[in-house]
């Protein structure tokens, strides 16, 4: 019997290799999103305890890999709509290349400001879109919405800031 | 300013502010942790939904105030 059709049977050693082969990668997805390594390693447990769950409605011809990724969206998407307060970035995720430095910290701050507010929807289709730079059309199989529903929710994200930032667009314009 | 245009301007703020998580690496096997939970909560625990606490209550009730449907019920079953 196949890995998948012995892992949506129950098989437990079927399952532990399927996590085994696919942690790395839904860890990946999650902390893009969330931006904090220690909850995208709970976020990442509780999507293998989601995908453990609804074994039976997984059809083993089915793709793995996007099943995985969709239901991580989900516990990520979740997370974000509880956690209310800033998360800041751990030095240790943030890339070695160090941010514009005529961005000022204080400017720094008012855009992460701006940008932890947006409620979760809009924040996880900014994350993955414009931080990230994922394309649409991979944000929206992970999201299991249209890719035009991708265009216009980052498109109302950046409204959202836009009016956020205002005044501060101006002052970075005018240097 | 374009939509386009406007964007592009929020994006490269963004970027500015919020560094993009370069290579994420999972620095530790989460085997353990999964086996924990699934050890704590047992997957097999049947939930039913509210909804259909709901239907089978009033479809007791109803068999108990109205007898008389239950043959009815039984014919259509």
């Amino acid at each position: 019997m196949e890995l998948l059709e012995r892992f949506a049977a129950g098989d437990l050693e079927a399952f532990e290799a399927l996590f085994r082969q696919h942690q790395k990668e839904v860890y990946a997805w999650i902390v893009r999103i969330v931006r904090d390594s220690g909850i995208a390693e709970d976020l990442t447990v509780e999507t293998f305890w989601r995908i453990y769950k609804s074994r039976s409605r997984f059809l083993p011809a089915g793709n793995f890999r996007a099943w995985a990724r969709r239901i991580a969206t989900n516990a990520a998407l979740d997370h974000l709509k509880t956690a209310r307060r800033e998360i800041e970035l751990p030095e240790d995720l943030a890339s070695a290349a160090i941010a514009d430095p005529a961005v000022r910290r204080e400017t720094r701050d008012r855009i992460k400001q701006a940008f932890f507010q947006l409620p979760a929807k809009y924040r996880m289709v900014a994350t993955l879109a414009l931080i990230e730079e994922e394309p649409y059309d991979r944000i929206a199989e992970a999201m299991g919405i249209s890719a035009a529903l991708v265009k216009m929710r980052v498109f109302r994200a950046v409204r959202i800031l836009r009016k956020k930032l205002n005044s501060l667009v101006a002052e970075v314009g005018a240097k | 300013m374009t939509n386009e245009e406007n964007s592009k301007e929020i994006k490269a703020l963004l970027k500015a502010a919020i560094d993009p998580v370069k290579d994420p690496e999972l620095r530790r096997d989460l085997w353990p942790q999964m086996l924990r939970k699934l050890e704590e909560q047992p997957a097999l625990v049947v939930s039913v939904p509210w909804f259909d606490w709901a239907l089978a209550t009033i479809l007791s009730a109803a068999l108990v105030f109205f007898p008389g449907s239950i043959p009815a019920l039984l014919y259509h079953l």
